[in-house]
């Protein structure tokens, strides 16, 4: 008898087995997940723009012979010493606590030596970062643990952070198991319990508070230093005009990409807006206040390559941040420590369990054993070389459209290959004159 | 004698670059702030002993992150008056707004009226004595340092709270999340009996009760879920 044909199994696009495994998961234990760095969707990214390149009616430059210049200067508006760096590429917020004083450390030798700077995180300045950052940016948090006036003086930079990518609106926690006797006494708690970081500032709500709160940090600094603000892709148009009007010198934009130490997986997919859609909207606001340029915008949240901080400029930032790919530079989720990646049930480049200080490369954890594998010379080596790869990729690439310094690229120079993302970069559609939701489409 | 500063006649950068270079001496000098007009940010970063009155109200985050400095306002204080301060003493003759002392690390906040809502919030090791009322969430995971309060607390006293000690004479409108009442040992009647005498209170220790935190949220617990 002939078999009857069977129809292939079909599994679920809705009821994956990744989301399965979640709801198994939740089942199990009655709690959320919670990981480390940003989001990991698919979202509309840089890879979804392109560069047009010079033709018959733009003029390229000579690739190694003609100068195409990357420097760039943050604080211009207010503060008497603007930090001056010699690449659009800085370093992102991550806090010692979150990452081991070796990490911290490589982080301030990588970005000196690229000529670039550095920034401190929750939990405050370590001497490692301070030590081997010649330009540190401190970051002034929530939280306030570590805050101290003679930290705000010895930074180059102050960054007040009022929301990040990967959770606006969002607080931390760093899990107990990564509070140690030094990482307890700089936050003035107790060692081995888990350390709530405030979603809101003690001190002050709202914009016009925070424009005071921005007079008093100039005050103690002798308005010396540049005053970021930072903000989560939220409501990039509205959030940056009123960073603006609340007295930043630079507003730090971090889309949804963007990663943390620690936060509900929920939250980290759900929440915020992806970079790409942050841009456009944020330089607007610069540009109705008259405001471009002279507040410089930095943007963060997913930037990998030269071409990615190539476009980010072409869009209208003065500089980005990188974070997670910083981390990777350093050793974070290499191959090499596959067989430590699988004892603890990932794999490499999944590995996301940042908060349980387990972390095989030694960068997110304060275990002494695993801390002493990074080897903070080595690592700041890499990163140094990644700093470079990135600057020159983007020369490359700004070259390529005739620009002789990486800030005179422009929307003009992109198109998008899909719809979405003409939409948020407000550039045309491969092929078209076309950009969605202007010209009255 | 002390040395005058006019503030009809001088702007806020002039009088705090005068105090913050007299406080980078340890010159002990005393200075004297006439016409404050409740500016803001006023004698803040003071980084060295040196005496400043404020002959008036001030604004926001007075004689904040203070370190050594001895500053009193002969009237009331904005929001976040000695915020994230470090040592000295600030006295407030009259009223503080809210955040008083907020994320404070050291030295004594004396408040001589009432403050406002959310004092103490986040402390870190200040002690701070409230000679009249403070109003709800004060002590808001307030993590290190005793707050002393003559009068009543508001709503949710000491919510979220890590290691700091809470002394209240008079009435609690309701204790916050994960705050309770403890017993007051030798070890705080003399401690509390040396921070009153400090600050110039006509109290006694055995009149005041001790609040703390009961540490069942220094780990999460997916059963205390409905605390919050």
């Amino acid at each position: 008898m002939a078999k009857t044909p069977q129809t292939e199994p079909r599994q679920s696009w809705t009821f994956s087995n990744d989301v399965n495994s979640e709801i198994r998961r939740a089942a199990a234990t009655g709690i959320y997940d919670i990981r480390g760095g940003g989001a990991k969707r698919r979202v509309p990214h840089f890879d979804d723009l392109l560069f047009l390149g010079a033709s018959m009616s733009r003029y390229p430059l000579e690739g190694y012979r003609e100068k195409c210049d990357t420097s760039v200067t943050l604080g211009t508006r207010f503060a008497k010493k603007p930090i001056e760096l010699k690449i659009p590429v800085t370093i992102a917020g991550m806090s010692f606590g979150a990452l081991s004083g070796h990490a911290k450390e490589a982080l301030g030798r990588g970005a000196t030596m690229a000529g670039t700077s550095t920034t401190t995180g929750d939990g405050g300045m370590t001497e490692e970062e301070r030590g081997h950052s010649e330009k540190l940016v401190y970051q002034y948090l929530p939280s306030r643990y570590g805050m101290n006036p003679d930290d705000l003086r010895r930074a180059d930079a102050i960054e007040v952070v009022v929301g990040q990518g990967a959770k606006p609106g969002g607080g931390g926690m760093l899990l107990g198991q990564k509070i140690t006797e030094r990482v307890a006494g700089m936050r003035d708690l107790p060692v081995g319990i888990d350390q709530r970081s405030a979603c809101r500032h003690p001190d002050w709500t709202g914009p016009d508070d925070l424009e005071i709160k921005i007079l008093e940090l100039r005050e103690i600094t002798n308005w010396e230093k540049p005053i970021y603000i930072k903000i989560g892709g939220a409501r990039p148009y509205y959030d940056t005009a009123l960073a603006v009007k609340a007295g930043a010198d630079v507003v730090v934009l971090d889309g949804m990409q963007g990663g943390t130490a620690a936060t509900q997986d929920v939250f980290i997919e759900n929440v915020g807006q992806p970079t790409l859609a942050c841009i456009r909207p944020a330089v607007k606001a610069l540009q109705d206040l008259g405001m471009h340029r002279e507040v410089q915008l930095v943007v963060s949240g997913g930037i990998r390559t030269g071409a990615d901080v190539a476009k980010a400029l072409a869009l209208g930032a003065d500089a980005v941040a990188i974070g997670t790919a910083a981390l990777v530079a350093l050793g974070d989720n290499d191959p090499k420590w596959e067989a430590e990646y699988q004892k603890l049930g990932t794999t490499t480049g999944a590995y996301d369990d940042w908060h349980e200080g387990r972390d095989p490369a030694g960068i997110t954890t304060q275990d002494p054993d695993l801390m002493a594998r990074l080897d903070p010379i080595e690592a700041g080596r890499r990163l140094r070389n990644y700093l470079n790869v990135l600057t020159l990729e983007c020369q490359t690439l700004a070259r390529a459209c005739g620009k002789s310094h990486v800030h005179n690229l422009e929307p003009e120079d992109l198109c998008a290959l899909t719809i979405e993302a003409a939409a948020m970069a407000g550039v045309p559609l491969a092929g078209t004159s076309w950009i969605p939701g202007q010209s009255g489409f | 004698m002390a040395v005058t500063l006019d503030m009809a006649k001088l702007d806020l950068r002039e009088v705090n670059t005068a105090l913050q270079s007299a406080a980078k001496t340890h010159s002990n000098d005393a200075y004297l702030i006439e016409n404050p007009r409740g500016s803001h940010a006023m004698a803040c970063g003071l980084d060295g002993a040196l005496d400043v009155t404020i002959k008036g109200s001030t604004g926001y985050y007075c004689a904040g992150m203070n370190k050594e400095a001895r500053v009193t306002v002969d009237g009331s204080a904005g929001p976040g008056v000695a915020e994230n301060m470090m040592s000295g003493i600030v006295t407030i003759a009259g009223d503080a707004s809210q955040y008083a002392g907020a994320t404070g690390h050291g030295g004594l906040l004396n408040i001589k009226g009432n403050a406002s809502s959310r004092c103490g919030i986040s402390m870190k090791g200040i002690d701070i004595v409230v000679h009249g009322n403070i109003g709800h969430m004060s002590a808001f995971m307030a993590q290190k340092g005793n707050l002393v309060v003559l009068g009543d607390a508001g709503d949710a006293l000491g919510d979220s709270l890590y290691e700091a000690r809470l002394f209240v004479r008079g009435k609690v409108k309701s204790l916050g999340a994960d705050c309770i009442e403890k017993e007051m040992r030798p070890e705080h009647l003399k401690m509390l009996a040396e921070l009153l005498e400090r600050a110039g209170a006509d109290a006694s220790p055995e009149e005041f009760r001790r609040y703390g935190s009961a540490r069942k949220l220094y780990h999460f617990n997916i059963d205390h879920a409905d605390e919050y």
